[in-house]
């Protein structure tokens, strides 16, 4: 914050409070306008036909009976618009519809508009495919080698892996050669997903002005403009993106998915809208949820238990497309950088091709099991050393203002708040190896990007966030930007931030929908960016507004606008509480010869990262930290385990929203919780088993425990108001607490996910055998 | 078209009649058809909750409902607890206390949260739970909304 900044001295009024949801009326009311919700008229229906066959060519199609059948608009096979896309420019393997071979079973292999429902399905029927079966590929480690048929031509030179990062820093084996004690934890982890309650749905709508409106349930309006414009052949400025309000998201729908492409596809064949809404079966094999990993995790300490080196390995299914892989491949390995110190560093990571739906990114992207798999080593270490896993963890601590072994920038953190919090919240020192047997307390610490520092595009090169700020004589505050409501409440915290700024009530300002037609481009919700970079081109935003109205109101006082004082909604002299200007006077004189008042904010990370390849990836502008404190209470009879209790103490800089910071760290606990405990997406072979909400279970009411959230960060020095990322970050240090607990409660280690009770069951089993006793059990 | 083809029932307090053949569902019915779309449709299998509705008072999956078996029954829908003006002290204690994030579970919700708070206006935290445990949210990790039942039930309605 600069000395220019009118608005760094003061106090905050609204933010730091607990401010509801400003749509929150909407949603509670079943009046807030879902995708689904929106019907255009004479409408079609969408929809796709998916591939039976995890692996296949498609020797030839037959579209004709399809075609002939009364009702049906359109049928399309891939090779109508074959362009490939994907998220990361690099990494263009997906298409609308497969062309030439399917990929996974669930793969979209042809697609149809119909006048209803029951016409659509009965013309997928009458598709008729003529295939020829290539091998399957379910594992990844098989995938490293040469296969017979790689899944993808662009896989590593005959084989299915889609991305390799070799990285060394320092001397990792000179480290291992003097250290005091070494660990070694072999991690190995299902695959989860999002499991968002609001359906994948896309409508679009082609018409006759050439151009093509599309509405969709996505994180990230400006990445799908631009694929539809790449596979489409469009110029982006004749389509028109927009985001209703989104059910939930998670990562699931931060890439432009097939289906929406392929939806845009159809009305343009059609001149009609088409409304593609996939059923439940159909989200869970679209995917893109956290990659099924197996990862290698050594740690070597000295005497006193400071961090020489790491060491680690991760082998990630990545199904059927790269998505996000590319960066997933980096981020399990670089991701393991904070928050401790580590003076050498080595990695290798592949991410691997398969005939599995794809993977892509998830809540806390590539960072959480890598954190899994180091705090469970940490756990052992301490134990060995006979240190308590706090005092081990204060010992390594990244220090404020430091450069890692990677050259990432840190900034702020309050990770040792973060662990002195939890440590005395816990009542800790009552409760580590003194509960009886089959209970316990775990430890788990993590850190996450607020924000990505490199935009996945860099042509043409932009800031990663906008904002535009309208006021005209009515006094309302329109706010436009692409950034996109998900549920976290980044509406809310936009109109907060303009709110504060201005000092003005929340209700003068109105967040607009976002639609690429007047929306500035902000790169949506992913990477946990929003709140910094959003917050930042909000608040540059509304002081340039707050600057004219100023100046409206040095007019009418008769006073330089250096000696404007700015009330709630009223301007003063300074120091005086008369003459007053109201708000409306203000802006009024403002506007007098320039119409209604603009302003635009924009934010842009400055360069960061070292020069070597890939140095980029786990940059950010700031980071988060946490430490949380799991208690567990095992039935050893039945394997069975609760958790009672979490303490969750998260270092998000300042708190602007305390209500959605509190909601994305209870979220997170239970989507955590989720991944620990028992959600896996299961396989035979390539084929998924449990693809509904039935089968894939995510925790109920009863199997969350009581949150006790600790927030005690010290404000960042770039953030907006200080604030740093709380929506992903959450989530990281909920495994390895509960799954540190449990070696607390049984003495058992775990280390393959989820943690099932009858894996404990085995796991005291073994134990007993092994004639291991534990707290006298 | 002949009696078979419609159905008349109670919905929001006030009858309707409407063509409904017999495998049309209750949820099609309301947002296809009436256009209410405050029910959503979230699997359409009866798994996640998200289209509750309360049939005679109680929560039932309108998705998992034929249309036709509400013939002379009363059916309320989100738009049937939602005063015109403001809000429910359920509606109003999920949006004070933060629980509803994304907002798609929401109405499911808000529908067997006041079905409960009418059977049972101070019900203990286990038997909040028991009653939402029919409906799936993503996002909250269910405390919000816990506390928020409890918060309404506190409050007058």
């Amino acid at each position: 914050m600069t000395a220019s900044d009118p608005v760094a001295d003061e106090p905050l009024t609204l933010l730091g409070g607990r401010i509801p949801y400003v749509e929150g009326p909407l949603k509670v009311t079943g009046r807030a306008e879902y995708t689904d919700d929106i019907r255009r008229p004479n409408q079609l229906v969408g929809r796709l036909l998916r591939s039976p066959w995890p692996h296949a060519r498609l020797v030839s199609v037959d579209l004709r009976e399809a075609r002939a059948l009364p009702g049906v608009a359109a049928v399309l096979t891939g090779e109508r618009y074959p362009t490939p896309f994907g998220v990361l420019p690099i990494t263009h393997d997906e298409t609308a519809i497969a062309v030439g071979k399917a990929r996974y079973q669930g793969d979209i292999i042809a697609a149809v508009a119909a006048e209803d429902e029951r016409t659509a399905e009965l013309a997928l029927e009458k598709i008729r495919f003529e295939v020829a079966p290539l091998p399957e590929y379910a594992d990844p480690e098989a995938g490293t080698r040469t296969v017979a048929e790689p899944i993808h031509a662009r896989g590593l030179a005959g084989t299915n892996i889609q991305k390799e990062v070799v990285q060394h820093f320092g001397d990792v084996d000179a480290a291992f050669a003097k250290a005091a004690h070494q660990v070694r934890v072999r991690g190995s982890f299902a695959g989860v997903t999002h499991a968002f309650t609001e359906p994948l749905v896309t409508i679009a709508e082609a018409t006759p002005d050439g151009r093509l409106t599309v509405w969709s349930a996505t994180q990230v309006p400006h990445y799908l403009h631009r694929a539809l414009s790449e596979v489409l052949g469009l110029p982006m400025h004749r389509i028109r993106v927009v985001k209703p309000e989104v059910g939930g998201g998670f990562g699931g729908k931060s890439d432009p998915l097939p289906h929406e492409i392929a939806c845009a596809a159809l009305s343009l064949e059609t001149g009609r809208p088409v409304k593609m809404l996939l059923d439940r079966e159909d989200v869970f094999y679209t995917n893109h949820g956290r990659h099924p990993t197996r990862n290698d995790v050594r740690i070597a300490v000295d005497g006193d238990g400071r961090i020489l080196a790491y060491d680690v390995e991760a082998l990630i299914d990545g199904g059927a497309w790269s998505s996000f892989g590319t960066v997933t491949t980096y981020y399990n390995g670089v991701l393991a950088m904070g928050p401790y110190r580590v003076p050498n560093f080595r990695y290798r990571g592949r991410r691997v091709y398969t005939t599995k739906p794809p993977s892509g990114a998830m809540r806390a992207h590539g960072g959480t099991n890598i954190r899994y798999s180091i705090e469970v080593a940490l756990d052992q270490l301490a134990e060995r050393l006979g240190l308590d896993p706090f005092e081990l963890r204060a010992r390594n601590a990244l220090p404020p203002n430091s450069t890692t072994v990677n050259e990432f920038r840190i900034t702020s953190t309050s990770f040792l708040k973060c662990l002195e919090a939890a440590k005395r919240a816990s009542g800790w020192s009552e409760k580590f190896r003194k509960l009886p047997f089959g209970r316990g307390v775990g430890l788990g610490c993590g850190f996450y990007i607020s924000g990505s520092n490199s935009p996945i595009h860099f042509t043409p090169k932009m800031p990663q966030s906008t904002v535009h700020l309208k006021v005209d004589m009515d006094g309302g505050i329109a706010v436009h930007s692409m950034q996109a409501d998900i549920g976290q409440g980044s509406n809310t915290l936009l109109a907060a931030i303009v709110a504060e700024v201005l000092h003005v009530d929340l209700a003068r300002v109105h967040v607009q929908r976002v639609d690429s037609d007047v929306s500035p481009i902000d790169l949506g919700s992913y990477s946990s960016r929003v709140t910094f970079m959003m917050g930042n081109a909000a608040r540059s935003a509304a002081l340039q507004l707050r600057a004219a109205l100023v100046a409206g109101a040095a007019t009418l006082l008769g006073i330089p606008p250096s000696e404007v004082e700015v009330g709630h909604e009223r301007f003063t002299p300074r120091g005086r509480a008369e003459p007053a200007v109201t708000f409306e006077q203000a802006l009024h004189q403002a506007m007098e010869k320039v119409g209604a008042l603009t302003a635009t904010g924009a934010y842009q990370t400055r360069p960061a990262g070292g020069s070597f390849k890939g140095a980029r990836a786990g940059t950010a502008p700031a980071y988060s930290f946490s430490a949380y404190v799991a208690e567990v209470d095992v039935d050893v009879e039945t394997g069975d385990y609760r958790v009672p209790k979490v303490w969750a103490a998260f270092d998000c800089g300042r708190v602007l929203n305390r209500l959605a910071v509190e909601g994305q760290i209870e979220g997170s606990v239970h989507m955590g919780l989720g991944q620990v405990m028992g959600e896996s997406m299961n396989y035979r072979a390539s084929r998924m088993l449990n693809p509904s909400l039935l089968e894939y279970k995510i925790p109920a009411p009863q199997q969350m425990p009581e949150v006790e959230i600790l927030l005690v960060g010290d404000a960042d020095p770039e953030g907006p108001f200080g604030a740093k990322e709380a929506g992903e970050g959450p989530l990281i240090a909920t495994l390895p607490a509960v799954a540190n607990a449990l070696y607390d409660a049984i003495g058992c280690r775990f280390t393959e996910l989820p943690i099932t009770p009858d894996r404990v069951v085995r796991a005291l089993e073994e134990r007993r055998k092994e004639g291991r006793p534990w707290k006298g059990a | 078209m002949g009696s078979d083809d419609r159905v008349s029932f109670t919905l929001n307090d006030r009858p309707v009649q409407a063509a409904c053949p017999p495998e049309r569902i209750l949820l099609d019915l309301l947002r296809e058809e009436l256009r209410l779309t405050g029910t959503k449709r979230g699997c359409d299998l009866g798994t996640c909750g998200c289209c509750t509705v309360l049939i005679d008072g109680r929560p039932t999956l309108s998705c998992l409902t034929l249309a036709r078996l509400v013939e002379a029954r009363s059916v309320t829908t989100i738009e049937g607890v939602s005063p015109a003006q403001g809000l429910s002290a359920v509606q109003r204690a999920f949006v004070e206390l933060g629980a509803t994030q994304c907002g798609f579970c929401t109405p499911g919700f808000v529908m067997t949260a006041t079905a409960l708070l009418r059977e049972h206006p101070h019900p203990s935290r286990s038997e909040i739970e028991q009653a939402i445990s029919g409906n799936l949210c993503r996002c909250t990790g269910y405390l919000a909304i816990v506390r928020a039942i409890e918060s309404a039930a506190g409050s007058a309605p």
